[in-house]
């Protein structure tokens, strides 16, 4: 008669937890800090059309790395679960601390129950009407959530980025500043420009949608790439920030 | 936090999306309700977008139930819609149709067309047919500027969510007849912004004198119709300063006349 293979829990979790784990530390990292006027996302990401951050509502973004159907999947089921809770109830309603606790669930559930574990982390950033209120939610592949007031780092080698961080890191930092800190700590000794690059921003700044991607263009002149330019970074990230974006209004008001 | 299997994933859609998680819209009120009905708006095409207006009245039977009330709004950067009937179930559609319009941009990560979004509000008209089949009749219009085609447009629709494109002008609720006319007469292909503004406001006020539901100029509270124009810039509401001084010398006009 044949047995079941008898596998302890501890070896179980383990096994998925390394599995996990080897899946993100393949991807490329990104950065999550915050700088004088938000929080600037920055990761690392030659593509230009599968992206790594996204906006998620107002005042909160999501930046996933790991395997991409699946960080993207959470993406789009924040984005459902955010702009349902702003119908049912107010758009003042919705914050990352709830959405923090929701992925958790279900990447603690899928951890624990499923075959395969997801191969993700993610982060969920929500910027404050102050500086005090800024928030950065780690979560990951196993639903351990953290919370971060300086900056965050996911993806491969975090910890080798992580003390480059450390090291560079100060508070009310400028965006041009914040890029080319995240920029240095993602690139180590290796070099890396505009183009493999993908930066977003919440700027408190921008009206009611706080998310801004920044273009190549854009992360170029703000990383002092284009010499030729004459704009100083400063006058970019002004001119940035004062782009209101495709922005819907606020609510009707009631009739 | 809504997680949907591939054959059964409502997508970018909002409403799909609603109806996935809390089941079908409870069905329209019967009976002929006295509810809050909102009235005049117009929108015509000039040389660099559209121009939308409308009155600021809503009315219950006779009785004026408010006097600042927004039938213009903006629906994106690019749009607005502007609406007449029913307030309530009016006022819950254009909330829907703006979520609607931010919430495919973020799943997409790009906006939809121009004609798409048009499509999306003559579903959203479409859907509500039993509520209007009960009285609660919503009509709206849409304009915006094709960013593709470089230029404005306008959509008109019908309580069965029929969907039509003008050229010129529309104008929609139960003033629209008196408004409608004056454009009809004055009306130019490429004319500028101001003319096209000051063209708008003199239909309001033409559908304010002869149709008792439609509001005209407040001057006495300072409320002013809702203008807006949308260009290649995106949407622009004109401020109450602005249309007080179209309205003073539509004022001058009429008293010559």
């Amino acid at each position: 008669m044949n047995m079941p293979y008898y596998v302890a829990p501890e070896q179980v979790m383990k096994d998925r937890a390394d599995y996990a784990r080897k899946g993100i530390a393949r991807g490329r990292a990104m950065v999550g800090l915050r700088y004088d006027h938000g929080i600037a996302l920055v990761a690392e990401n030659p593509s230009d059309t599968l992206r790594k951050l996204a906006e998620i509502y107002d005042r909160i973004a999501f930046g996933g790395v790991g395997r991409y159907n699946e960080f993207d999947q959470l993406r789009v089921a924040g984005i459902r679960a955010a702009d349902l809770k702003g119908f049912q109830y107010s758009r003042d309603d919705v914050d990352a601390r709830s959405l923090a606790n929701q992925y958790s669930q279900i990447l603690g559930q899928i951890f624990t129950h499923e075959m395969k574990p997801l191969e993700v982390e993610i982060l969920v950033a929500e910027v404050g009407y102050e500086p005090d209120g800024d928030q950065m939610f780690h979560i990951l592949y196993d639903g351990q959530v953290h919370d971060l007031h300086q900056f965050s780092v996911l993806g491969g080698d975090a910890d080798a980025i992580d003390a480059r961080m450390k090291d560079t890191y100060v508070e009310g930092l400028s965006m041009a500043d914040a890029l080319r800190i995240a920029r240095a700590a993602l690139a180590g000794d290796r070099h890396l420009s505009a183009t493999d690059l993908e930066v977003a921003v919440l700027s408190r700044t921008n009206g009611r949608r706080c998310f801004l991607r920044l273009s190549e263009v854009e992360v170029a002149e703000m990383l002092g790439e284009n010499v030729e330019d004459t704009h100083t970074a400063q006058q970019i990230a002004a001119a940035i920030e004062d782009t209101v974006i495709a922005q819907a209004p606020e609510a009707p008001p009631a009739p | 936090m809504p997680i949907f299997h591939p054959g059964d994933d409502p997508g970018s859609s909002f409403p799909e999306l609603l109806r996935r998680t809390f089941g079908d819209a409870p069905a329209a009120a019967r009976g002929d309700l006295d509810v809050p009905h909102a009235t005049t708006c117009v929108a015509l095409r000039f040389h660099d977008g559209v121009v939308m207006a409308g009155d600021r009245r809503a009315t219950s039977g006779n009785l004026i139930s408010h006097r600042g009330m927004e039938k213009v709004v903006q629906a994106d950067k690019y749009s607005g819609v502007a609406i007449a009937g029913a307030a309530g179930p009016a006022m819950e559609m254009i909330k829907l149709f703006q979520l609607q319009l931010e919430h495919y941009e973020k799943v997409e990560g790009t906006s939809l067309s121009l004609e798409g979004k048009a499509n999306q509000l003559s579903t959203m008209v479409r859907s509500n047919l039993p509520a209007a089949m009960q009285g609660m009749v919503v009509v709206p219009i849409f304009a915006g500027y094709d960013l593709r085609r470089q230029t404005g447009r306008l959509w008109t629709f019908d309580v069965t969510g029929g969907r039509y494109e003008e050229q010129e002008y529309v104008a929609t609720g139960s003033g629209s007849l008196h408004a409608s006319t004056v454009i009809k007469v004055a009306y130019r292909p490429g004319q500028d912004r101001e003319s096209g503004v000051r063209l708008v406001c003199r239909a309001l006020w033409e559908a304010a004198d002869a149709d008792s539901a439609t509001g005209g100029p407040d001057a006495l509270r300072g409320i002013y119709p809702v203008v807006a124009t949308i260009t290649a810039k995106g949407w622009q509401r004109l401020d109450d300063s602005e249309l007080a001084g179209v309205f003073e010398s539509i004022v001058d006009e009429v008293r010559v006349r």
